[in-house]
């Protein structure tokens, strides 16, 4: 490992706004991907059921 | 050969061919992140020129390749979709389309943020940085006509123009660096020859764009799936699903 410390890692030799600005848009975006296409799945699921109940009710 | 291809494409078996692979895609693209992020920062050294600003190639380069992979294969499934009318086609293409928008968004933002200490400015009008945002823009294009339009058919058939017309882009974004005297620098790896970067930083980033290959086809197969709900759930077999009928597995 090659930091010195946990701060002088968050620091990143005076660059931390950039690398963890890239870093930080990438997690957040990934994570709202992820938690939209399974709220979209209990959506679309919901649907369907909905159809069974119109069908035998 | 060619009947296998037509069986996994239709929507009832790719449907669960889909489901058993996306838990293991995700599970991969977990570890190859968890493994890329420790080569890229606990044992990559420091850049002679950029010390650790260059730190954020290790998401910019693998998001601005997903963006042009992803565009390539809508166009891929576009082209099918016209040529052969299948049902997936149009429903891969538009499972792709989300993912590939935000990785072009993030090869802009990271690349903003790369640009502002390196260059002095968040954004140049040079040819890369360029056809790249016209890539974003192609992407909320297609989004947006493919949601305006009601009639699915028709709007997957509209949506796949979009597709093969833009996809004229990818390769003016690929050798844009070469074609023109941009600011953005030129490639860093190429097949033709050695990568111009030391061997921790270069895998550090390779793990990466694996990881990013991996999450792509994961939520792909997991999206399709929603799609095909939504367009088929009419039909016995989607009614006969153990998630519909409240059945335990």
């Amino acid at each position: 490992m090659r930091w010195e410390s946990w701060s002088d890692f968050w620091f990143m030799g005076g660059y931390g706004l950039y690398v963890w600005g890239s870093m930080g848009m990438t997690a957040v975006l990934l994570l709202l991907e992820m938690v939209q296409a399974y709220l979209a799945h209990g959506r679309a699921l919901a649907l369907a059921r909905a159809d069974q109940a119109l069908e035998n009710p | 050969m060619t009947m296998r291809w037509f069986y996994y494409a239709a929507p009832q078996t790719f449907y669960g061919l889909a489901g058993r692979m996306w838990p293991w895609l995700a599970a991969i693209a977990l570890l190859l992140t968890a493994a890329g992020l420790w080569l890229g920062f606990g044992l990559a050294p420091t850049d002679a020129q950029q010390g650790e600003g260059y730190r954020i190639i290790f998401v910019h380069v693998p998001a601005s390749w997903m963006s042009m992979v992803i565009y390539l294969a809508m166009a891929f499934w576009s082209v099918l979709g016209l040529t052969f009318n299948t049902r997936l086609s149009g429903m891969m293409t538009r499972a792709l389309a989300p993912t590939g928008a935000m990785f072009a968004f993030l090869s802009l933002w990271t690349g903003a943020l790369w640009g502002k200490p390196m260059w002095g400015a968040w954004w140049v009008w040079d040819a890369r940085l360029t056809s790249e945002l016209i890539l974003f823009f192609l992407y909320l294009g297609y989004i947006a006509l493919t949601s305006a339009i009601d009639d699915v058919r028709r709007a997957d058939r509209a949506g796949a123009l979009i597709a093969i017309v833009g996809a004229i882009n990818v390769p003016i974004i690929y050798f844009s660096v070469k074609w023109w005297n941009t600011l953005h620098q030129g490639a860093s790896v190429s097949l033709t020859r050695s990568a111009s970067m030391a061997q921790l930083m270069l895998w550090g980033m390779l793990l990466m764009a694996l990881a990013f290959w991996a999450y792509t086809l994961a939520m792909v197969c997991y999206r399709v799936r929603t799609l095909i709900i939504e367009r088929e759930r009419h039909t016995d077999w989607v009614q006969a699903l153990p998630d519909v009928t409240g059945a335990l597995a």
